[in-house]
Order: structure tokens, then C-alpha cells, then sequence
């Protein structure tokens, strides 16, 4: 854990704003930013902890607990409920068992709303970890989560 | 001979299958001992056609769509490679009504080119603008922009000429070059297919602007949502960098000017030009009080450019064409040409560009063909989760921004998202309270506060409670909002309530 975090500020601190820029690699690293990271890169920046624990609260991507093997990010925002968005949404809490911003029990699953993923004329759409899928039905879901690989 | 197929690489297009399409065409020309060479391209943004797979022959490139994996070996059995004749097919790709109509000026290499690749770029009409632009002085490239008559084309239409002349005028020992491609409105994908598609228009414009106003370093501000147009970038930054585009010695003229990509992280108020500053500064995305203006005090405390992804991409074929042949496009105060994305509950979805002026229901049912659902339009959302909805009956409004703000429907970003009549207006007015209370920045109460209460209000009217009472105070809370907000969030938010409100008060219990 404390490699990836001090790579992270090693690679970024000397550049201008390096917050966003090293939250984002300990993220990528590790699948979420530890909170015991905050003092660590909060002295290493010259910040306080809570200016740290700001950043890292005020944005819905940075996440401060593990998520599961694949995270499922599904578009809730206006065009994709054109085309039955909610009843997907619907399926898909029901299907994993979870709602929104959950992990499901066995860790291999975490859902996630997302507010547009700009495939607005192919919807309802999701991403599985950094793989985009357009016009998704509740059955097409099933195959999706049946049959796709861990995503990276 | 090898035949060369164009598949896109485009996040919409692989959402629907392309990937698989190239591995089938790749496998399939094998098998045959056929020689094909692949492109993968950005997408032309004929939605409901990708995979949209073209050949290119003598006779120019031919179109076959959509394109499943399952299709590829009929594709190979009806000769493709030569164009030959195939259920799928469209003929010449330019010829097809749908593109032939438009009018692509800062869209016309989507799809067309290899996004990342110079020589490519170069030509079809790339670098030409930023050519003529080393030969003039910093005013003269501001005054051409100016007279072309461009307007932020991300959603607050200011002149992107004004803005420049703001930067140019001011003494600072830095200045800088953001580019906004934080695209967060529902119905709206013209940034992306940019990116994705062209992403070497975006940087010549980013360069331009700073040698417009004397900036040498740029940022753009993507959204973490869009990791297939941060590969996209990635490359096509190299390519720029190795080919003299960026770096401290643009094209061989002395001249300084590089670029970073910072990422977003899923917050849509990031959208908003200052909340952007303070992300890129590594901030919480709060708004900041203006003044002072980005212009004068922007990123890092210095003079700062914000424009749209579609803003800069415009900005090269202006200097290349000049600005009386983008002025005449458009009409009124809107000059030149927008990239219009329709989506939703269309049938034919996709990105369609076309001179102001054209009408809404020109897009929607001549394009559009009427919903995917079959069912009858009902109510279309414009301008994104802070627009208007609009009824049938007022489809007939011309695109400008002029004339769409007398109907109470800002423009926006350009997003056109269509609703049959399943929809429940109602239902929508309650989310666009739950999406500002959810990416609501907390700087200023009546956002902070106002869209949750508005939620509440929402729900008691939407059950029968009090309903007139209700409404009353549904109509103070979307002044409070619009009058008192720090930013277009709260502000606009009144836009898709009232004007749900007006246009459909049966969905609110109100005898009309």
C-alpha cells in the first residue's frame, strides 16, 4: 500500500495542483484511496487533512473502500430513461442484490450511477470497468454479467 | 491488391459490437487469403448504423451498417471488399441523405481520418489554420475569430472573440489555454466523437488560441467518464508533440506551446467553467464568485482561456477558411454551424451539423424518423438536465440561439434528447431537483438546500397532497433558485421544471 502512495506523490508533487493528479494514480493503483492515506499525502503536500479529505469526499469517483472485482457503472441520467433506462437500473440492483454505491457481499460485484456516459442515441448504456455497452436490456445484462471477464 | 476497411474505434460504436466486427473481418480476410488492410476510425456519428463499416474503392468509400460480427462472412460472400451489393449496404458513404444534408465544418474529419495520425490530419485540411495563424500578429488572429462571429459552444454562447481579446489585453507573467471537455449533459456526445475522432482539431485550436493571446501552456479538463477519448489523446499528444505541432518550437516558428490532460472525477458541476479552475488546481469543484473574470484571474490566479472541445475544434478551419466563410452560416446572432446531438428515444440517433437556423423538427423527424418505440413524440429535452422541455407544438422553432431562448429553451451544449409519451413530466421535473441536490458543488445555499427541498415539494405534489399550495411554493423555490444561485446549476434548474410544468401540467395533477 505505501509504495503505491509514495510513487504516487513522487510522480506529481512538483507539479502545479498535484491533488487530483495523485489521487487518481493511488486510485488506479489500488481501486481506492485508503484513508489512511490522507495524512500521509496531506503532509507531503503541504495540506491539511481536511483539505485533503475534501477533495477526496467531494468527487462521486474517488472511493475510500476496496470495490468488487468489477465495477459496474450505469447511466441514470435523462436519455438513457428515454429507452427504459429505470427498468434496467431496476434490474440490475435486483440481479446483484445490491443497490447503488454498494459491493455486493462475495466482493465481486459494485454497482454505481453515473450521469451520462455520452452514448446518449445508443442507450441505455453501462460501463463494466473500462468496457462501454449500448442498448442494454435487462436480458442482454444477464449475458453481460454471465459471460464478460474481469475487467482491468 | 489490399483493400482497406474502416472500422470505428469510436466508445459508441464498440458499445455496440465493433470490436467483435474487426475481429470477424480480420479472421474472415485470413481464412480467404485476402490482403485487408484495417483503419479504425473515429465514428461519423450515424448512430443507429455502427458498426458502421466502410470499403474503399475507386469510386470512394462505401458504407455497409450495422455491421454484427455475424454479417461479416455474407459481407465477404457479396464481394465488399469491391463494394459489392449486400442487404447492409448504403452505397457511398457521402451520398447517404442523412450525412449528405449536413453541413460539417468543425466535424468534417470524424470519421473520415485515423484520429491520431498527422500526415493523415494534414491531409485533409489539418494545419492549415494553424500555419496561417503563426503568420499574424496575436490581435489579428483575435479579430479573425471575432469576425467569424463564434460563440462558446459549450452552453453560455459567449464570443469566443471577446473572451480572447479579454486575455490578450491582459499583462501577466503566465497566462493559459483550458479546454472544457467535462461533457456532463444527458444527450450530448458532439465533445466526444471530437476526441475520439479528431482529437489533433481540438489541440490545433488549444495552439491557436495561444498564440493568440500569448499563453504557453494548455489544459484540458476531460471527464473520468470517457476513458476510451483518453487513449484517443494519449496518442494523438505523442503525435502532435513528434511532429513539431506542440512543444518549443511549433512548426519550426520559435513559438512555445504544450498541453496536458487532467482528468475529472465524476463530478458534473466540473462542467461549470471556475468549478473546473478549482478542479484543475486540484480543488473541491466549488464555483467561484465572479468577478473577477477567468479571463483576468483564471487558472492558478492568471489570465485563462475556457472554451468547449467544439469551440477550439472550430477554431482551425476559420483561420483557414477566414471568418466571412464561417459568417456565412447561421443567421441572426448565430453564426456558423453547431454539431446537434440527438438521442434518447430516436430512431436515428446520432451527431448532425447543420448551420443555425435549422428546425427542431427537422432534426427530430427528418433525421431523428420519429422515436425508436414507434410511439408518438410527446416532449423533447433540450439543452441537457438544465434545459427545457419542449412539446411537439413548439418543434418548429429554429435552432439559434435567439430563438430558442424566447421559447424558455436555452441551447445549451446542443443536446436534443426525445421522450415518447410514456414519459411522465412530472417524474422528470421531481429528477432535475434529485440531479442538482446530487452533484450540487454546496457553495451557495439556494442550490444546496433549494434542490432538496424542491425533491419533497415534488413528491407531495406528485401524491395528490395539497397540490395547489404545493405549486405555489414550487414556483417561489425556482425563483429563489434562479435569482440567488452562484452558477448555472441552481440557476437553471427552474428551466426543465417550469417549463415541464407548463407544457404539461395534466403530469401535475392540474386541471387545465
Amino acid at each position: 500500500m505505501n509504495e503505491a502512495i509514495e510513487a504516487a506523490i513522487a510522480r506529481h508533487r512538483d507539479q502545479p495542483g498535484p491533488l487530483l493528479l495523485v489521487l487518481h494514480d493511488i486510485q488506479q493503483a489500488m481501486g481506492y484511496v485508503p484513508p489512511a492515506a490522507v495524512p500521509r499525502i496531506a503532509a507531503a503536500l503541504q495540506l491539511s487533512r481536511a483539505e485533503v479529505h475534501g477533495v477526496l469526499s467531494f468527487y462521486h469517483y474517488f472511493r475510500d473502500q476496496p470495490p468488487g472485482d468489477r465495477t459496474i457503472r450505469l447511466c441514470r441520467a435523462e436519455a438513457c430513461q428515454a429507452v427504459n433506462g429505470d427498468a434496467l437500473a431496476r434490474h440490475a440492483a435486483q440481479r446483484l442484490g445490491i443497490g447503488f454505491g454498494e459491493t455486493s457481499a462475495d466482493g465481486r460485484h459494485t454497482l454505481e450511477a453515473v450521469y451520462c456516459l455520452g452514448n446518449c442515441a445508443c442507450g441505455p448504456s453501462l460501463l463494466i470497468g473500462k468496457e462501454l455497452h449500448g442498448r442494454v436490456t435487462p436480458e442482454r445484462f444477464d449475458e453481460l454479467l454471465d459471460g464478460a471477464e474481469p475487467a482491468p | 491488391m489490399t483493400a482497406t476497411v474502416f472500422i470505428p474505434r469510436d466508445a459508441g460504436a464498440l458499445s455496440l459490437g465493433a470490436e467483435a466486427t474487426a475481429g470477424a473481418i480480420a479472421r474472415d480476410a485470413a481464412v480467404r487469403g485476402l490482403d485487408v488492410a484495417i483503419v479504425r476510425n473515429g465514428s461519423r456519428g450515424l448512430y443507429w448504423l455502427e458498426p458502421l463499416v466502410e470499403v474503399a474503392t475507386p469510386a470512394g468509400r462505401v458504407a455497409y451498417g450495422p455491421v454484427a460480427a455475424a454479417d461479416v462472412p455474407g459481407l465477404f460472400d457479396a464481394g465488399f471488399l469491391d463494394g459489392g451489393r449486400h442487404p447492409l449496404g448504403h452505397g457511398p458513404t457521402e451520398r447517404i441523405p442523412w450525412l449528405a444534408s449536413q453541413q460539417r465544418l468543425c466535424c468534417s474529419r470524424i470519421g473520415v481520418i485515423a484520429p491520431a495520425e498527422v500526415a493523415d490530419y494534414a491531409a485533409h485540411g489539418g494545419l492549415a489554420g494553424l500555419r496561417r495563424a503563426l503568420t499574424l500578429a496575436p490581435a489579428d488572429i483575435v479579430r479573425e475569430i471575432s469576425e467569424s462571429g463564434l460563440r462558446g459552444r459549450g452552453g453560455a454562447a459567449f464570443p469566443t472573440g471577446r473572451k480572447w481579446r479579454t486575455v490578450l489585453e491582459q499583462e501577466a507573467p503566465r497566462k493559459y489555454i483550458t479546454c472544457n471537455a467535462d461533457e456532463g449533459d444527458s444527450g450530448t456526445f458532439a465533445d466526444r466523437l471530437l476526441l475520439e475522432g479528431d482529437p489533433l482539431a481540438v489541440i490545433e485550436g488549444m495552439v491557436i488560441a495561444g498564440l493568440a493571446v500569448g499563453a504557453a501552456q494548455g489544459y484540458l479538463y476531460l471527464r473520468i467518464e470517457y476513458p476510451h477519448a483518453r487513449r484517443v489523446l494519449k496518442e494523438a499528444l505523442a503525435a502532435a508533440r513528434a511532429a513539431g505541432l506542440l512543444g518549443d518550437d511549433i512548426l519550426g516558428s520559435g513559438r512555445r506551446f504544450d498541453l496536458e490532460v487532467r482528468l475529472g472525477a465524476g463530478a458534473y458541476i466540473c462542467g461549470e467553467e471556475t468549478s473546473m479552475l478549482e478542479s484543475l488546481e486540484g480543488r473541491r469543484g466549488e464555483v467561484r464568485v465572479r468577478p473577477p473574470l477567468p479571463a483576468v484571474r483564471g487558472l492558478f490566479g492568471m489570465p485563462t482561456v475556457v472554451n468547449n472541445v467544439v469551440t477550439f475544434a472550430s477554431v482551425p478551419a476559420i483561420l483557414a477558411q477566414g471568418a466571412g466563410w464561417y459568417r456565412d452560416y447561421g443567421r441572426g446572432e448565430s453564426r456558423g454551424t453547431l454539431p446537434l446531438q440527438l438521442g434518447g428515444n430516436v430512431r436515428h440517433g446520432g451527431l448532425i451539423e447543420r448551420a443555425f437556423g435549422v428546425t427542431l423538427r427537422e432534426l427530430i423527424e427528418d433525421y431523428g424518423g420519429g422515436t425508436a418505440s414507434g410511439r408518438p413524440v410527446r416532449a423533447v429535452q433540450i439543452g441537457g438536465p438544465l434545459g427545457a422541455w419542449l412539446p411537439p407544438a413548439l418543434l418548429d422553432t429554429p435552432v439559434d440561439y435567439e430563438a430558442l431562448a424566447a421559447v424558455g429553451a436555452p441551447l445549451g451544449h446542443g443536446g436534443i434528447v426525445v421522450f415518447d409519451d410514456t414519459v411522465d413530466l412530472s417524474r422528470m421535473a421531481r429528477f432535475a431537483f434529485e440531479f442538482c441536490a446530487q452533484e450540487s458543488c454546496g457553495k451557495c445555499t439556494p442550490c444546496r438546500i433549494g434542490s432538496t427541498r424542491g425533491v419533497e415539494l415534488m413528491d407531495r405534489i406528485r401524491a395528490g397532497q395539497d397540490v395547489a399550495a404545493g405549486l405555489e411554493r414550487l414556483g417561489q423555490l425556482c425563483d429563489t433558485l434562479r435569482q440567488a444561485s452562484l452558477c448555472g446549476l441552481g440557476g437553471m434548474t427552474p428551466n426543465p421544471v417550469e417549463s415541464a410544468l407548463r407544457h404539461f401540467p395534466e403530469d401535475f395533477r392540474v386541471r387545465s
